[in-house]
Parts: structure tokens; C-alpha cells; sequence
């Protein structure tokens, strides 16, 4: 289980971008984190990765208390961040590099052929689209069989057809081992089709506004009229996050504005 | 119907076309840039064999090689190559090892940077050809002092290319190397070495251009033997031939080196060049 308990973040030049956001992430949960620019989405991200530390709060991995990267925290980043000094097959295998070479390409070669890629093990990342790129991150990151998996807006920089493809063939992965998904993105659609809880945060500073449970059956169909209105609903949320005039829900309320909506 | 059949065959005749090309293309391309200097010399053979000019001061090519030919037997050239080439290399050696040792701590530890970095950036600023004279009177007038003269030219451009090389390098792939938990031996091994490599060897090879340019410098200041001493010798005795000897030699030289070390580090740099020959074929 993936604890965060009022996770804070400031950062030294005083941007308060995060304040003591908690949440509390079971065992294979996909969660979705949504909101509008500055809410620190990508902050606590980085945190839960233990790549910057929190100002103060704590995260939790199965009572570990996470303060650098860690073996069981894997993470995909917007950018497929390959090494081009490293082929395909080499890229995918960096994080294996303790286990023997022969265990090492056979689960190298199990990754690739799980994205789809097996006939590029030997090219160079630059010899790719962009979908291929991203697709090596993700077998990169699930090679290592991480127990919690962070995305920052993995998808953002695909085009719509292949970034749909990839929502689909993320589901189809996780699926294999059931690693706890954590999804940071600012796509209401992506956020209803692949999480169990999306939740809405708000910015300035960051914090968290709305927690939506999205208790479809999988596979989701892009077109059910509930589909739709859990659509609506998460941007609904959205919206009303981005009101300054609606006081929070959760957490901490200014002073004055005891009033639940 | 008849629409794609005409678009068709044009496509399928020019497809033979572009398969042949890389080998036309590979093989006409520094012929083509021969053309010029060809010709050029062989207009001036045939202006000096034709009476227009005496070519006493400009010799003319053929008499240029009969006098590489005739330093050649006697054994001569190839004394001063081997003295020219054991200077650039011995002051090469000494130059990139300063610069990369110097240049990664720099680049790799900021307070080092800091304390160290503006002193070589004023002693830069320097033309080191200014250095000659202290060198003589600290290094004596024989090999040491050329060694260091050439050693300081190729030290400047390795360092300087080695500490841009580890600043510029990419946070978001290092970060990379966080998630993954390397150490910082393996950090420094597995992504800011392969990630350097591309600056630091045009670096090598920028400093292997200096160390050319300041044997000739040293090898002004009192040699005996050495291509920069043919220079001398032919100016002093009035033999233009031998000087244009020379610079032939000294650009046959410092080109092949340049081509060996290009050659030595491609292996490391493979993974650039499914890009290079792209655009290059383009």
C-alpha cells in the first residue's frame, strides 16, 4: 500500500506548490491525477519516485518510508528519456543490470515483444516514432517489475490515435502483474478510461480538490452514455477547481468559508 | 486507371536510380573536390613549361615532388617526420591527458569549477604563443619546451570541450540514471561518459588541429630537425620547393591523423549515425 500523509512541498524560491496533500493508494489501484496548471501534480509525482524530497509530510510504500528512488517505484516520464547511446534491447535492460546476462536477455526480449517491438531490439532510439519511443519507456520501467508505477503525462506529447492505442496497451500490461499505476495527466478522457479514482487537484498551492471513483467495468467503452458522464463529471470538477470562488472540499478551508457546497 | 499507371512509372524507373546513387555519390564526391586543386596545379605546370612565368619563386608541382622525392631517398623526410610527428604526439599525449583529467574534475565538481576554472579561463586569454620565451628559459632550448608549447595548445580546446560536455548534459537523462539507482562510479560510467563522448572527441580532434599548428611554432624556435625546420632551412636558403615540400607534407600528415582518430573513435559513436548518413544522403 502507497501512503501519503500531508505530503507538502515548497520549493526554495518560495513556490508553494504543494500543501499537505494525503491520500491513501491500495495495491493495484489505478489512480489518475488531474488539474490545471501549478496544482503540483508533477510535484508529488516526484516525490512518490523519492527524485525530490518532500518539505514535509511523508510517502509510504508498505511502511518503507521513501525518501530516494526506489526499487519497487517505477516511473515513465513525459519524455521517453532513452539513452541513444544504448540500442532498444540495451535501453529496456538498464535497469538489470545485477541479474546474469542470460536472465537479463531473456526478459529484455520478453518486454520487447510484449510492446510489440521485438523485431527492434538492435535499433538506435533515434530510429524511432515517437509511440515506439514511449513504448520502450514502458517496457523499461516494467522489466524491473516495480510494485508501484508512475506515469507524468505519458501520452501527452502522441497524437490522438496513437495516444489511444497506448491507453489501451497500458491497461493490456498492467493487467499482467497488477502494479499500482499512479497517472498524472491533464486528459479528462484518459483519466476516466484507464483509473479506479481520479483525483481533482486544485493549484495555488496545490492541494487536493475532488476524489471521483469511477466504477466502471474494463474494458471501457469510449462511447457508453456513463462513460460520458463520468467525463463530465471529472470536468466538471476540473472547472469548478479552477473557481476561485468555490471553497475547497477537502483538507484545509479558508477561514470563513466553513460552507460545504 | 491511367492516372496511376503514369504515376507509377516514373517511381519505378527512378528506384534503380537512387540504389546506385550512394556508390556514385561516395566516389564523386571527393573527386569532385580534387577538381579544383587539380587543375589548378596543372595550370601552373603547364604556365611554368610554357615560358610565362619562371616559376622560381612559385615552383611548379613537378618540381615540388622531385624535391619530396629526393628528401625521400636520402632518408631525410623521413627523420624530420618522425621528429615533427614524436613532438605532436608526445605533446598531444600530454595535453589531452591535463585537459581530460582537469576538464572532468571541473566538469563534474562544481567547487572545483569554481576554484580553478576562472584561472585556466585568464591563462586562455593568453595566446600561447606568448608562452614561447619563458619556456625556453625554464625548458631549455631542445625537446621540452617544444613538448610543452604543443602540450598547452591541445589543452585549452580538451578542456574546454570537456567541461561544456559535462554541463550540457541532458538532467532529464541523468535522471534517468536516479530512478534506476545508479551509484556514482556507475552514474559517471553508464551516462555521463557515453554521453560526453561525441563533444570530447570533436574536443581530440580540435586539439590535434592545435598541436599541428604549434609544432610548426616550435619547431621555428631553433630545430634541427623536424618539417618545421624544412620550413626554416628552405627559406633561408632560398629554396622554395623544399618550403612548399613541406606544407604538402605537413597537410598530408595532419589530415591522416585527423582521419585516424576518426576512424579510432567511430565504433564509440556508432549510435550517431544512422543521423549523420541520413542527412548526409539527403
Amino acid at each position: 500500500m502507497l501512503q501519503l500523509a500531508s505530503v507538502t512541498k515548497v520549493y526554495p524560491n518560495g513556490v508553494h506548490a504543494l500543501e499537505r496533500f494525503s491520500s491513501e493508494i491500495q495495491l493495484g489501484e489505478i489512480i489518475a491525477i488531474i488539474g490545471g496548471s501549478g496544482c503540483g501534480k508533477s510535484t508529488l509525482l516526484r516525490a512518490i519516485a523519492g527524485l525530490d524530497r518532500a518539505s514535509a509530510g511523508t510517502v509510504t510504500l508498505d511502511g518503507e518510508a521513501i525518501s530516494a528512488p526506489h526499487a519497487k517505484v517505477g516511473i515513465i516520464f513525459q519524455e521517453p528519456r532513452l539513452l541513444p547511446w544504448l540500442s532498444v534491447a540495451d535501453n529496456i535492460g538498464f535497469g538489470l543490470s545485477e541479474l546474469p546476462a542470460a536472465e537479463r536477455r531473456e526478459r529484455v526480449a520478453k518486454a520487447l515483444a510484449r510492446v510489440g517491438l521485438a523485431d527492434k531490439a538492435k535499433v538506435w532510439p533515434r530510429e524511432l516514432s515517437g509511440g515506439q519511443a514511449q513504448r520502450v519507456a514502458i517496457a523499461r520501467a516494467l522489466v524491473a517489475q516495480p510494485e508501484v508505477l508512475l506515469l507524468d503525462e505519458p501520452f501527452s506529447a502522441l497524437d490522438a490515435f496513437t495516444r489511444k492505442d497506448l491507453q489501451d496497451h497500458l491497461l493490456d500490461l498492467w493487467a499482467d502483474t497488477r502494479p499500482t499505476l499512479v497517472l498524472v495527466t491533464h486528459d479528462v478522457e484518459e483519466a476516466v478510461v484507464l483509473a479506479d479514482r481520479v483525483l481533482v487537484m486544485r493549484p495555488h498551492p496545490g492541494r487536493l480538490f475532488e476524489e471521483i471513483t469511477i466504477n466502471l467495468s474494463r474494458p471501457r467503452d469510449r462511447n457508453a452514455p456513463l462513460f460520458e458522464q463520468f467525463k463530465r463529471h471529472v470536468l466538471t470538477a476540473l472547472d469548478r477547481s479552477l473557481d476561485r470562488t468555490v471553497p475547497d472540499t477537502q483538507g484545509r478551508r479558508e477561514p470563513g468559508g466553513g460552507l460545504w457546497w | 486507371m491511367t492516372m496511376t499507371v503514369e504515376l507509377q512509372a516514373p517511381a519505378a524507373a527512378a528506384t534503380p536510380q537512387t540504389a546506385s546513387r550512394p556508390w556514385l555519390t561516395r566516389l564523386a564526391r571527393p573527386l569532385l573536390g580534387l577538381l579544383l586543386p587539380l587543375s589548378l596545379a596543372l595550370a601552373w605546370e603547364l604556365a611554368v613549361r610554357a615560358g610565362w612565368s619562371n616559376g622560381r619563386l612559385v615552383p611548379p608541382p613537378s618540381k615540388v615532388f622531385t624535391t619530396i622525392a629526393e628528401l625521400a631517398q636520402s632518408g631525410e623526410l623521413t627523420r624530420h617526420i618522425t621528429m615533427t610527428l614524436s613532438r605532436v604526439g608526445i605533446g598531444f599525449g600530454l595535453g589531452v591527458a591535463a585537459g581530460t583529467l582537469l576538464g572532468g574534475i571541473c566538469g563534474y565538481w562544481g567547487l572545483a569549477r569554481r576554484l580553478v576554472d576562472p584561472t585556466i579561463q585568464a591563462l586562455r586569454a593568453i595566446p600561447s604563443i606568448a608562452w614561447v620565451p619563458l619556456f625556453i628559459l625554464w625548458l631549455g632550448i631542445f625537446e621540452t619546451s617544444k613538448v610543452a608549447l604543443i602540450a598547452v595548445g591541445v589543452f585549452f580546446p580538451v578542456y574546454l570541450g570537456l567541461t561544456g560536455a559535462i554541463l550540457s548534459v541532458d538532467r532529464k537523462i541523468v535522471e534517468v540514471g536516479r530512478v534506476f539507482r545508479l551509484s556514482g562510479p556507475a552514474m559517471i560510467r553508464r551516462i555521463l561518459l557515453p554521453a560526453v563522448l561525441p563533444a570530447y572527441v570533436v574536443a581530440l580532434r580540435v586539439g590535434l588541429g592545435l598541436g599541428w599548428m604549434f609544432v610548426v611554432a616550435a619547431e621555428f624556435m631553433g630545430a634541427s630537425e623536424g618539417l618545421g625546420y624544412l620550413l626554416i632551412d628552405g627559406q633561408q636558403l632560398g629554396k622554395p620547393a623544399q618550403i612548399v615540400a613541406a606544407i604538402v607534407i605537413f597537410a598530408i600528415i595532419g589530415k591522416a591523423t585527423d582521419w585516424l582518430l576518426e576512424i579510432a573513435t567511430a565504433p564509440l559513436l556508432r549510435w550517431q549515425d544512422s543521423f549523420a548518413r541520413q542527412s548526409g544522403a539527403a
